[in-house]
């Protein structure tokens, strides 16, 4: 009984969370969905990949950097789902790809902001170089706010901490927002509920 | 003022572009500012701020200690310097060995402090800046006009031209299409450079850990790409624990751009693996160039608070018209003409720190709670006592510190100015004087002065007695305010004497830099208000009471004579401005206005000196609400209406644009009357208004409340 009350109590608190997360990073333009499973996030990820026109051609690559997530993915069926994606991310695949992917550690709500741990090389050129990052994040890694995400992340245990807030953006020409500078012009976040088999 | 910098602000007072963006961009920046600051406590993060990074600054060695222990442990190199050069010959060295053909670049201002560019071009090394706008303004060959939108003065077509000559024919004004390209174009250097430099937002020490923040991405491209990372950092860049990341990180990009966060927020506390998998080489540049020493000067120690947001520059009434070139430097603005006159020189803030007009407006927004306009002053009056008074403003001073020859003269001025004046107004002066009458009428010098009218006002004898501090323009130029505020204090059953021996409050030499010139004003003040025995010192002018209350013990303490502080102190604190009297008077039933009084429409002006420094701006809005008024608020109440003193005469050119402003936000209200607690501005706004020919009145809050009391 009492259980079944701190579980929804649970519940309605990260539904909230969410939904400010959702707010904020969709202000920001983002694009926020959220799923169940990883089976049907993964469905999901395949036909975004495929609508989105990636290929075995230059230009047109997918890059996926190794995760959690993809623990209980079989990879070699998905890659034959959809040709050009790659689990191998080299400097040259990701800068002719269209898309990369990539999960984070946490989810900052009251800004819609990401976080990672980006020391490994992989981590960074799939979300830095390609026109597109799908950001893979598991919904019981957000948290409220930026004193909540200090008191989780360790500088002086990695030597690379990216925070991620919307796809990259400038208004240096006459203040006029533009979406898509050096970074990614479009930010793809996945929230999982259960990452079935990883933690 | 030389030719050049007077040529230079007409220059950018006549380019639309770089007026009408700023001026879209200021008005923008106030509501979006707000609209991101929604549920924080502002003053409570900046407090953070400044307590966090004011204890930074008092442990400077340290803390880089502490950093360079940290970040070396995990295998980065740190490099610290005082000297511009030897951070020059570091890079260069560094560039050489390893075979740097190209470097990228994100932005980083103290790079440009030390002309970094310049000096590795000319060992042949391509240098490209990253940021959009930085890139922009490197094509072009010219100076960031704003600290964080440095191209913010140019409009897509002439981007577009720059891109076409410099780059590749053919580009079209199209402003997605000219960050595409800007894309494409940088990405292959991205790819092909062999150092990235950056600068830095934060350092931390505990963790060793480097904080940059960034929209664009280019940062992360710069430290992920290139095998050799460069990171410059100003040691005034340095906080003491990770947690102190929080308040700055929250203030920054709210202050900065009006964002909750920017898109990324990158921390480095080590060399990660390049894309072949060998470590990174990581350099951080700890430099000093001066803000050890700045540390250690009481006045300007708090100068090392700013986090670079260049909110002072967006609420600036004077930034927004005249654009950053003018500062000639990389640091542009209020806080720029403070660090400019550090890491550069002194003298090279000699023209610059003139702009400030001193409304003390950036005050209410500074994430780093650093008092700009005092500093601002404090630079002024050390470049008066390095460079010596300019012989005119000596001749001037000389005058008002002798109280007889000053009012003499002024009251010869009342003859004199007989020709020119009409109905109250000189609206035009002949030769040189003729700048200050072309954008305002100016008043006419009163046939009587208050100090002769005074014997004459007939007052009730009361044992509550007020001393009436008048001022200058009061006293000579509108007598009638002072009446109202005797007839006022008379209904509250407080007579007013008017201490003969009071003179100029010492604030124009104050505002040009000459203290002792104020000092002696000072001392002779204290001695006539302090002459009789009086509960209450009462201004109806705010620069005065301001004068009066805090600046003559400001002025004693920067002199080092304490033999005079404790009479300036019993002075201030009987000193109360006219407005915040009345209302206390109101409250306390000792004052009652007129039944059922429907008066209309009254829109009412905020004075710098009394909203800002005194911090009163209710109390004269509720009193004109009690009177019968309704209040019908003007569009930035509290923005400066370019008086400032002696500024209107100094800068004609800049008072007058901004004058301009303050009067259509007036007419945009409707009403037909402007009150306002201060005679300089009435004196600036009533001008303004007779020249333009609008039929708005303008009045003090005293002679308005007079009519309306019992």
């Amino acid at each position: 009984m009492l259980s079944t009350y701190l579980l929804e109590t649970r519940n309605c608190l990260m539904q909230a969370i969410f939904d400010q997360f959702k707010l904020r990073a969709e202000a920001v333009s983002a694009e926020v969905h959220r799923f169940s499973s990883n089976t049907s996030a993964l469905q999901f990820i395949v036909r975004y990949l495929q609508d989105a026109g990636v290929a075995d051609s230059p230009d047109c690559y997918a890059v996926w950097a190794d995760c959690p997530f993809l623990r209980t993915v079989d990879k070699k069926q998905v890659a034959a789902l959809v040709p050009g994606l790659t689990f191998e991310v080299t400097r040259e695949k990701a800068a002719a790809a269209k898309v990369g992917i990539s999960q984070l550690d946490w989810a900052m709500a009251n800004t819609g902001s990401l976080i990672q741990d980006a020391a490994p090389i992989e981590r960074r050129l799939v979300s830095t170089l390609p026109n597109i990052h799908i950001a893979i994040v598991e919904t019981n890694r957000l948290l409220p706010d930026m004193p909540a995400v200090f008191s989780k992340i360790r500088p002086e245990q990695t030597n690379y901490i990216s925070f991620i807030t919307g796809p990259s953006r400038t208004a240096d020409i006459e203040r006029v927002l533009t979406i898509g500078v050096h970074g990614p012009e479009k930010l793809i976040i996945v929230f999982v509920d259960d990452m079935a088999g990883v933690n | 003022m030389r030719k050049e910098f007077r040529d230079s602000i007409n220059t950018a007072l006549h380019n639309p572009n770089l007026t009408g963006a700023l001026g879209r961009f200021s008005e923008a920046y106030r509501i979006s500012r707000e609209k991101a600051y929604e549920g924080i406590d502002f003053e409570a993060v900046r407090t953070q701020i400044a307590d966090r990074k004011g204890y930074a600054a008092s442990h400077l060695d340290e803390l880089a200690d502490r950093f360079t222990q940290q970040i070396e442990a995990r295998g980065a190199k740190v490099f610290r310097t005082d000297d511009p050069a030897k951070v020059r010959e570091y890079i260069l060295n560094l560039a050489q060995q390893n075979g740097v053909k190209t470097v990228v670049k994100s932005k980083s201002m103290a790079s440009e402090e030390i002309h970094l560019n310049k000096h590795l071009e000319k060992a042949g090394i391509e240098v490209r800046e990253t940021d959009l706008g930085e890139w922009i303004v490197q094509l072009a060959g010219q100076t960031p006009s704003h600290m964080v939108m440095p191209a913010i003065h140019m409009t897509k077509e002439e981007v577009d031209d720059v891109f076409s000559d410099k780059v590749e024919q053919g580009q079209a004004a199209d402003i997605p299409k000219l960050v595409k390209f800007a894309r494409g174009k940088l990405r292959t250097k991205f790819l092909c450079a062999e150092m990235g430099i950056t600068g830095a937002n934060i350092a931390v020490a505990e963790t060793g850990t480097l904080v940059v923040i960034t929209n664009e991405g280019n940062a992360r491209l710069v430290t992920t790409l290139p095998r050799i990372h460069v990171a410059i950092v100003g040691i005034e860049k340095l906080v003491s624990e990770f947690a102190d990341v929080v308040p700055i990180l929250t203030a920054l990009p709210r202050s900065a751009t009006a964002q909750l966060l920017t898109s990324y927020v990158t921390m480095i506390s080590g060399p990660v693996p390049n894309t072949d998998g060998t470590p990174k080489q990581l350099h951080v540049i700890l430099m000093d160039n001066r803000r050890t020493e700045m540390s250690h000067d009481p006045k300007f120690k708090q100068a090392l608070q700013c986090v670079r947001c260049a909110s002072c520059l967006n609420v600036c009434p004077v930034f927004r018209l005249v654009g950053g070139h003018v500062f000639g430097k990389i640091y542009t603005g209020g806080i720029g003409t403070i660090l400019t006159a550090w890491f550069d020189a002194l003298r090279s803030s000699d023209e610059i720190q003139s702009l400030c007009i001193q409304c003390g407006n950036c005050t209410q927004f500074c994430p780093g709670k650093i008092d700009i306009p005092g500093l601002i002053l404090e630079l002024r009056r050390r470049i008066a006592v390095e460079k010596g008074q300019p012989l005119a403003q000596k001749a001037i001073f000389k005058v008002v510190n002798n109280r007889r020859l000053f009012h003499s003269m002024l009251r010869t001025a009342s003859l004199a100015q007989k020709p020119l004046a009409k109905d109250g107004f000189i609206r035009h002066l002949p030769f040189f004087l003729s700048d200050m009458t072309e954008f305002r009428s100016l008043p006419a010098i009163a046939d009587e002065p208050l100090r002769d009218k005074f014997a004459k006002i007939e007052q009730p004898k009361c044992t509550e007695k007020a001393a009436f501090y008048s001022g200058c323009l009061i006293d000579f130029a509108y007598p009638e305010m002072g009446e109202s505020v005797i007839k006022i204090l008379n209904k509250a059953g407080i007579e007013v004497i008017f201490p003969e021996g009071q003179t100029c409050c010492g604030a124009p030499a104050r505002f040009s830099g000459a203290y002792e010139v104020a000092a002696q004003n000072a001392k002779d003040n204290i001695d006539a208000m302090l002459s009789e025995d009086v509960q209450y010192v009462v201004s109806a002018c705010p620069t005065c009471t301001v004068a009066l209350k805090h600046d003559f013990i400001a002025n004693f303490e920067s002199l080092g004579q304490t033999e005079s502080l404790p009479r300036a102190r019993e002075l201030a604190a009987k000193v109360t401005d006219f407005s915040s009297l009345v209302k206390k008077l109101v409250d306390e039933g000792r004052l009652t206005f007129k039944e059922g009084r429907q008066l209309g429409k009254v829109t009412y002006h905020d004075s710098c000196h009394l909203k800002r420094t005194l911090n009163v701006s209710e109390q004269p809005r509720e009193l004109l609400t009690k009177a019968g008024y309704e209040i019908s608020e003007m569009y930035e109440a509290d923005m400066c209406c370019g008086m400032g003193g002696s500024y209107s005469l100094k800068l004609p050119e800049i008072s007058a644009p901004i004058l301009e402003r303050k009067l259509k936000n007036i007419k945009d209200t409707g009403a037909p009357l402007v009150a306002m607690d201060c005679p300089g501005c009435v004196m600036q706004i009533r001008g303004g208004l007779d020249k333009d020919g609008a039929e708005i009145k303008v009045e003090h809050t005293a002679q308005r409340l007079a009519e309306e009391l019992e």
